[in-house]
């Protein structure tokens, strides 16, 4: 499969590196390993030297979960209003647009391993990934539209929660994508919710926690309420690792964390599972 | 109730009613006539009282929306509903009395009520986490309403919680999971649901019982997706001054008019002047004729055009442009 990529093992920081502008170098935020900046893109912006799994923008990982050159962003036109007048919002959203367009959700439908897939992607640049009604209704829509064509769906989660400029409308849209996503389940329309880091707050007590199977990027934090909140309620540090992906996992909440660079070919497998097709040699030795 | 504190601006009320106790009881320790004293000083207070609560503002709601001395779940089954079996425990690992539910009847007729249950002083409190549930109490919900739903009998459930609880075990035990579990299974509950705001509506923990056919609120009950407090904190620093969150309260928008209009909740159900914790069992009849009423409209439909009616509520939920 032209998609398939064969995992590379990291090499070692190479010597040459003071002969190379200094603008081409980045430094991991975890380990602080240096490394040539074409070699995290190569590695899906995954340190080459410890694993930790920096966050990619919405079109990133569109790239690297649909086919090349297969999708097509939807919902263009689809924007927030102000419907509290709440103090600032309405130019925090505007500034907010300047880095994202889609608000903080990326909504397209393309084909995933060659299978038509309906993918909705967070995008934490914009508030903090903070479900407002947008948030709500493009994914209510992506599902929708999945319901018609009998496409899997998939959203990869990346928020602090809901929006609370929007007030209860903000709350209103965790009922209002459960309520679409029980109609997919009714017509066993298989759905997979990926979480990645933060996924935390409303939109952790919603879509993201009700995929046919749930995935993890490595290191997530995941939870509802957030460790902040939680250290001030308790008034102690939390337990090392507390609301990680590998602590959700031990705890039986997700189904596996994964590597960002079998993503795809895990959520391919599943999908292939669950839509009764068979599986696709190669795919199983990632 | 004698200990709980006086929020600030009832305090000319209760003032008044201190001086009208004062006179019966002399009255009656001493067998003067003081009705002709007595009258006008009542008339003064209910006219007192309907001025303070016509003017509320939105913190001075949320504050009355917590107070104690509103009736709680408990209170509200025991005066609306008859035949009331409590149903415990969620069948996974415990029971969490910060929410409570079961069998009743309304009208003679065999319902399951749920709701957030607070406590009144310190040491029912810590037993009921001021109404803030853990996993299981939301679990214990859902297999409650799944119950019902075998049975084909509606569900009531009655929101009054500060929120989720924030701590360990809630996390370890998954509750953003169990939230999302009730609302996905509400959402196509095939019995009729009727949620009530009764008291403060916070958060996740409110709309884990929140999804409904038709979602009433109380008067003077509050609805919101955060804390003014936690609101003011984040936005501005200051989660405790009185006018970050006035401020946060009112941007917000919390109270039942202000969520009437954004199409949130269905229904405002009147209280007595001067609040609910002012005459429990008028608040109750107001709430009985409200549940009846609109149980009476549920029944008409059929379980999938019910289905479907309610998810076509909330999908059409949120304001946008395009
Ligand atoms: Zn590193």
């Amino acid at each position: 499969m032209a998609w398939f990529r064969k995992e590379k093992k990291p090499r070692a920081p190479r010597t040459e590196r003071l002969e190379i502008p200094p603008d081409v170098w980045e430094k991991c935020e975890a380990c602080g390993h240096t490394d040539i900046r074409e070699k995290f893109i190569r590695s899906f912006n995954v340190c080459p030297a410890c694993d930790f799994h920096r966050r990619i923008r919405a079109v990133e990982y569109a790239r690297l979960l649909f086919d090349e050159n297969s999708w097509t962003e939807t919902e263009t036109d689809i924007r927030s209003v102000d419907p509290l007048q709440f103090p600032d919002y309405a130019a925090r959203v505007k500034k907010a647009r300047g880095v994202a367009d889609y608000d903080a959700i990326l909504t397209a439908h393309g084909t995933m391993a060659e299978m038509p897939v309906g993918i909705g992607i967070m995008d934490f640049a914009f508030m903090g990934g903070s479900m407002g009604s947008v948030v709500g209704e493009k994914i209510s829509r992506l599902a929708q539209r999945s319901l018609e064509k009998k496409h899997p769906l998939i959203v990869i989660s990346a928020s602090g929660g809901a929006r609370m400029q929007e007030g209860v409308l903000s709350l209103m849209q965790m009922a209002k994508v459960s309520a679409v996503l029980s109609q997919l389940a009714e017509r066993r329309i298989p759905y997979v919710s990926i979480l990645t880091n933060p996924t935390t707050g409303g939109v952790s007590a919603s879509f993201a926690m009700l995929g046919d199977a749930i995935l993890a990027e490595p290191g997530a934090v995941i939870g509802f309420a957030g460790p902040r909140v939680i250290k001030q309620t308790l008034g102690q540090d939390l337990p090392e690792g507390f609301q990680t992906a590998e602590f959700l996992l031990d705890h039986g909440m997700v189904d596996a964390v994964v590597h960002r660079r079998d993503l795809k070919a895990t959520v391919g497998r599943l999908l292939r599972h669950m839509s009764g097709k068979p599986a696709v040699a190669g795919w199983t030795t990632a | 109730m004698a200990s709980t504190p006086t929020l600030e601006f009832e305090k000319p009320i209760s003032e008044l009613e201190k001086q009208i106790d004062e006179l019966k009881k002399l009255a009656g320790d001493q067998r003067i006539r003081v009705e002709d004293e007595i009258a006008p000083l009542e008339k003064k207070l209910s006219a007192l009282r309907q001025e303070v609560y016509r003017n509320l503002t939105p913190l001075q709601r949320l504050l009355v929306a917590r107070s104690p001395r509103r009736p709680f779940t408990l209170d509200y089954i025991r005066l609306c509903f008859t035949d009331f079996i409590e149903l415990a425990g969620d069948r996974l690992f415990r029971e969490d009395a910060a929410i409570v539910g079961g069998w009743a009847r309304l009208e003679g007729e065999t319902v399951m009520v749920i709701g957030h249950q607070r406590g009144r002083d310190t040491k029912e409190n810590l037993r009921r986490n001021f109404g803030m549930p853990h996993p299981e109490g939301y679990r214990k919900a859902l297999r409650l309403m799944k119950l019902a739903e075998k049975f084909h009998v509606p569900v009531f459930t009655l929101i009054d919680t500060p929120g989720a609880w924030a701590g360990l075990g809630a996390e370890e035990r998954g509750q953003a999971a169990a939230i999302a579990r009730n609302l996905f299974e509400m959402s196509q509950l095939q019995v009729p649901l009727v949620a009530t705001v009764i008291g403060e509506g916070g958060s996740g923990g409110a709309l884990a019982l929140g999804v409904a056919d038709r979602v009433l609120m109380m008067e003077n009950a509050v609805y919101s997706v955060i804390t003014a407090e936690g609101c003011a904190a984040i936005l501005w620093k200051d989660g405790k001054s009185i006018e970050m969150r006035e401020r946060a309260a009112s941007a917000l928008k919390i109270t039942a008019p202000e969520l009437h209009d954004l199409k949130v909740i269905d229904e405002i159900i009147p209280e007595p002047v001067g609040g609910a914790h002012t005459n429990h069992e008028a608040s109750a009849a107001a709430l009985q004729e409200a549940l009846i009423r609109n149980l009476e409209d549920l029944r008409k439909l059929k379980p999938d055009k019910l289905v479907r009616r309610r998810r076509e509520k909330y999908l059409k939920m949120g304001q946008w442009a395009e």
